[in-house]
């Protein structure tokens, strides 16, 4: 498996962390009901198929990535920064 | 047919024509008192225990594909009953004991065989954390003995002792641990479960489950409708798809676990070994082949094949720990799908739909636990109460924070 990092090139899967679904962006307020924590920190769509990932390239540019892949088959669709997307930074 | 020394004997002397199939291939009924859902080890006990133990015979258990051919054939068949937390402590002691009289009550040779697991320590952390671990074995009525270096040395020669990276200091020794034939208890409790009535449907894939007014009717499946008032989800590294039929989310992530097995050898290895420095465990299949397995490849697939860093992984742990092995050519490697909860222990519980259940989040440890699975979703079926063994395996343990994390590694489900 290689990941096209998007300011360092495709590089081998050793050089990435995977950290867990893309719901990890999506942080609750402090103060929001514990279900939003929940689903935050547990509960997960867990698809077949398509799904969209963080990744942390840790032995290249230390960026923080969603991957977007096909958990079935290993097929990488898509990388981008989280520091690139709408809203910026993570 | 009941098997015995007898029966083999007499079938050897007719040329073995009298042997029949172990069971019946049914069409699916309207209706039934109860479904599972899945026709793997944890399935298959679920409805064998729901016959013997609560005298429900009219279910079926409905498999998408062949009987045991998800990870029931697909793991390392370690038995093993080493945990520390309440919780999982009880469960486990009382998985081992229903395998211990597994081959008797099912009439049914699984090739349980009890040579002992050794896992090593090595740092004097490790080993006080070690023989604690023991220390709550032992309380909780199962067998545990530290080993100092010598003491390991005597049992297991062939370990690099002497290496400065990872020196050996010792072993929790588990002389009730062992391994089993993976697909002989699948067979063995589909047999069991079919000469009690239960009707196993194969080539049967659940495409939807009905629930009218919060309560379940039935599912729909690719042989048609079929109803039921209690439905069990026993189906592993698919759980997530499947609960989702029934609206709902599970805390699972699906991981994909290597394994791999060697040509046949002499006997060398005779017991379980696990290294403690690295994710690597090695046992001796009675064909020869060692089979050893290590870590997720830690990103969520449904591949059933893991790629190449987890291989090279593997490889250089084992080859860290018995040098000795690596001139043995590996045979196969393959992968399952692990549903991976966020503490790494299971869930065998209601669901917020009556008359649904599920028993799922078996991580990397389910082959062991297939007979008190199977024990404890029967009775939670049969009754609607927990089975006080498995009364802390709650869906919503997550939200209230009664966790059972016996690594300590937090939320994430892919590092337990």
């Amino acid at each position: 498996m290689r990941i096209n990092c998007p300011l360092c090139g495709t590089r081998d899967r050793r050089e990435f962390y995977y950290y867990g679904a893309e719901d990890y962006l999506d942080r609750p307020a402090p103060e929001a009901p514990a279900q939003a924590w929940d689903d935050y920190l547990h509960n997960r769509d867990n698809p077949a198929g398509v799904t969209r990932d963080l990744w942390y390239h840790d032995l290249g540019c230390s960026s923080w990535l969603v991957v977007t892949r096909n958990t079935v088959t290993h097929e990488i669709l898509a990388v981008e920064a989280v520091a690139d997307r709408k809203g910026g930074a993570a | 047919m009941r098997y015995s020394g007898l029966q083999v004997i007499k079938e050897g002397l007719f040329g073995n024509k009298g042997w029949k199939p172990a069971w019946r291939d049914p069409a699916p009924k309207a209706e039934y008192d109860a479904i599972i859902i899945g026709g793997g080890g944890h399935g298959l006990s679920t409805a064998y225990y729901l016959a013997k133990n609560h005298g429900m015979t009219n279910i079926a258990v409905l498999e998408k594909g062949y009987l045991g051919s998800g990870n029931i054939g697909r793991n390392t068949t370690i038995v093993r009953a080493n945990y520390f937390l309440p919780g999982n402590s009880e469960f486990y002691s009382h998985s081992l004991k229903l395998w211990e009289g597994l081959e008797l009550d099912l009439n049914y040779n699984v090739m349980h065989s009890q040579r002992g697991l050794i896992n090593l320590f090595h740092s004097d952390g490790q080993r006080d954390a070690f023989a604690r671990r023991g220390n709550m074995m032992i309380n909780q009525g199962d067998d545990a003995i530290l080993l100092d270096r010598e003491g390991v040395r005597e049992m297991l020669p062939f370990l690099d002792f002497e290496q400065t990276r990872f020196p050996i200091y010792g072993g929790l020794y588990h002389p009730r641990g062992g391994t089993a034939r993976h697909d002989a208890v699948a067979w063995g409790y589909a047999r069991g479960a079919d000469r009690r009535g239960v009707d196993l449907i194969q080539n049967c894939e659940v495409t939807g489950i009905d629930v009218e007014g919060g309560r379940v009717t039935g599912v729909q499946t690719t042989r048609g409708a079929i109803k039921a008032k209690k439905v069990g989800i026993v189906v592993a590294g698919r759980s997530s798809q499947v609960a989702a039929m029934a609206g709902m989310r599970l805390p699972i992530e699906s991981h994909i676990l290597q394994a791999f097995v060697t040509e046949g050898l002499k006997p060398v290895i005779d017991h379980v070994i696990s290294f403690g420095m690295g994710h690597f465990y090695i046992s001796q299949s009675d064909k020869g082949g060692l089979v050893f397995g290590g870590d997720l490849d830690f990103y969520a697939s449904y591949a059933s094949r893991g790629n190449l860093p987890m291989v090279e992984h593997v490889m250089e742990a084992g080859m860290t720990l018995m040098p000795m092995i690596g001139r043995a050519k590996v045979l196969r490697s393959w992968g399952g799908i692990m549903d991976m909860s966020p503490d790494g222990s299971p869930i065998i519980d209601r669901t917020p739909v009556d008359g649904l259940f599920i028993d799922c989040g078996w991580n990397y440890g389910g082959f062991k636990a297939v007979p008190a699975s199977g024990w404890c979703m029967a009775h939670l079926m049969a009754t609607g109460e927990s089975h006080p063994v498995a009364a802390r395996f709650k869906l919503n343990r997550f939200a209230t924070g009664h966790v059972i994390d016996e690594e300590g590694t937090g939320s994430q489900h892919n590092l337990h």
